[in-house]
């Protein structure tokens, strides 16, 4: 029975193995493995759930009466307390709300965003807005836009702009606002995916960011323009940056980087060595989202074949 | 403070009270955006008067031109007890819209896939070391 609690606690080692994974594997594939484990852990958990209640339920006296089965065998087998299934129900509902909220909520952001990728006037796929402020993003739509304000343009160079718009053109053709909308769908059925979601926002970005390496050829130019752009974003005074340099202080790069937002460590991956393909970690994660999805079915057999006795008992 | 009240229109129908005040807001509008002061409420009025529009009371150019400052349309300072009004730049009426579009009421981040997130003052620090690292060992090479 202890199965049935599988699917519940594996998210969490997902959980603490999402950062390191983003960080490690390659952009890509990274995004994808990343979406696929947390949709198909939210999926197991919910399903663990449901027969956590479905379990607790079996034991009701009128549904016994309802589905003609005994209810005798049934509270002699069930090894889930009440309370237990009670609580696991109430986790369901809470669940399926807030996918259905969230779930809603995007819809409506999306759909508003292809209205207004629609109306805009374009070159080349590309909106200049002349409102103050640095502001660079792509708008999903059909054909998406990307929107870049008229005093970033200003402040970057020939190449810059080409790695900026490098950068939103992947996150369009790529549709990567889909996969983070399926991560932070998963994670709304279960908080425990939070930190799943949050890699694989990290890894559009990575994607994103090496798409544009390739387009310019330049890891550096593109390390260079996201710290720029970030910098001018920011609304603190930026000092320039040769001169806030020290000697001292390099050493703690690769403490303080564990602990770093993502803009500080997509620019420290554009400068370090394309990441490689690692096939190993690929298959260690995909062999945990099966061992939740088997221990889920194995669990939904179960709960079926004491039914099934049960009726028979009758 | 000056809200669009109901008791202003009382007695005309509401279709016709609604092309009334779009036209009057696009006459306002105008006036504003050909203006080379910021002008006052009682400044605009005199304009409308001036030209074929007749009597409005000072109150309906209150409301329309607040109704126009919180479209986005104009910016507004203090000046005295009231407010003078200059129209915003059309060029970045659109840019607004393009972000309260997306802004109302929905999660306008979740669809939106900025260049850049924000960073923290911490972050700030380290990304400039980064980059002035980088830097460096480019010079060198």
């Amino acid at each position: 029975m202890w199965l049935l609690y599988l699917p519940l606690a594996i998210p969490a080692l997902a959980a603490a193995a999402a950062r390191p994974l983003a960080a490690w594997l390659e952009p890509k594939p990274a995004a994808w493995l990343l979406t696929i484990t947390a949709v198909a852990l939210a999926m197991c958990s919910s399903v663990a759930l449901a027969l956590l209640a479905a379990y607790a339920a079996a034991r009701v006296p009128v549904l016994a009466t309802l589905g003609d089965y005994s209810q005798r065998i049934v509270r002699r087998a069930d090894p889930i307390s009440l309370p237990a299934g009670f609580f696991a129900g109430i986790a369901l509902i809470a669940a399926l709300v807030a996918v259905a909220v969230l779930f809603s909520n995007r819809a409506r952001a999306l759909a508003a965003s292809y209205r207004r990728a629609a109306r805009l006037h374009d070159d080349h796929g590309v909106v200049v807005v002349s409102g103050p402020g640095i502001e660079a993003y792509a708008l999903p739509g059909r054909p998406g836009r990307i929107v870049v304000s008229c005093e970033l343009l200003d402040r970057l160079g020939a190449n810059g702009r080409v790695a900026l718009i490098a950068h939103e053109q992947a996150h369009l053709s790529g549709r990567h606002h889909l996969f983070v909308a399926a991560a932070r769908l998963a994670a709304a059925a279960n908080p425990m995916l939070i930190p799943l979601a949050r890699a694989v926002e990290y890894t559009v970005e990575r994607w994103a960011d090496e798409h544009a390496a390739h387009v310019t050829g330049d890891r550096g130019l593109v390390a260079e323009t996201i710290g720029q752009v970030a910098l001018l974003a920011s609304a603190r005074p930026a000092r320039l940056p040769s001169m806030s340099l020290g000697a001292a202080g390099s050493t703690s790069r690769r403490l303080s980087l564990a602990l770093a937002g993502p803009v500080p460590r997509r620019v420290a991956a554009l400068l370090t060595a394309q990441p490689r393909r690692r096939v190993a970690v690929f298959a260690v994660c995909l062999v945990l989202v099966a061992v939740a999805g088997v221990a889920a079915l194995d669990t939904a057999g179960n709960l079926h074949a004491l039914l099934e006795v049960a009726q028979a008992g009758q | 403070m000056h809200e669009p009240g109901a008791a202003e229109w009382q007695g005309s129908p509401p279709g016709a009270v609604r092309r009334a005040a779009g036209s009057l807001e696009a006459e306002i509008l105008g006036i504003l955006r050909s203006a080379t002061k910021p002008l006052s409420p009682g400044e605009v009025r005199e304009q409308i008067t001036a030209g074929q529009s007749g009597d409005l009371s000072y109150s309906t150019v209150v409301t329309i031109v607040s109704r126009l400052h919180d479209k986005g349309l104009l910016t507004r300072q203090r000046s005295g007890r009231g407010f003078i009004y200059t129209a915003v730049d059309e060029a970045s009426v659109a840019a607004g819209r393009m972000s309260s579009a997306l802004g109302s009421g929905v999660d306008h981040g979740a669809v939106l896939s900025r260049f850049v997130s924000g960073l923290s003052g911490r972050d700030a620090r380290l990304l400039r070391r980064l980059l002035a690292e980088a830097r460096d060992s480019a010079e060198q090479d």
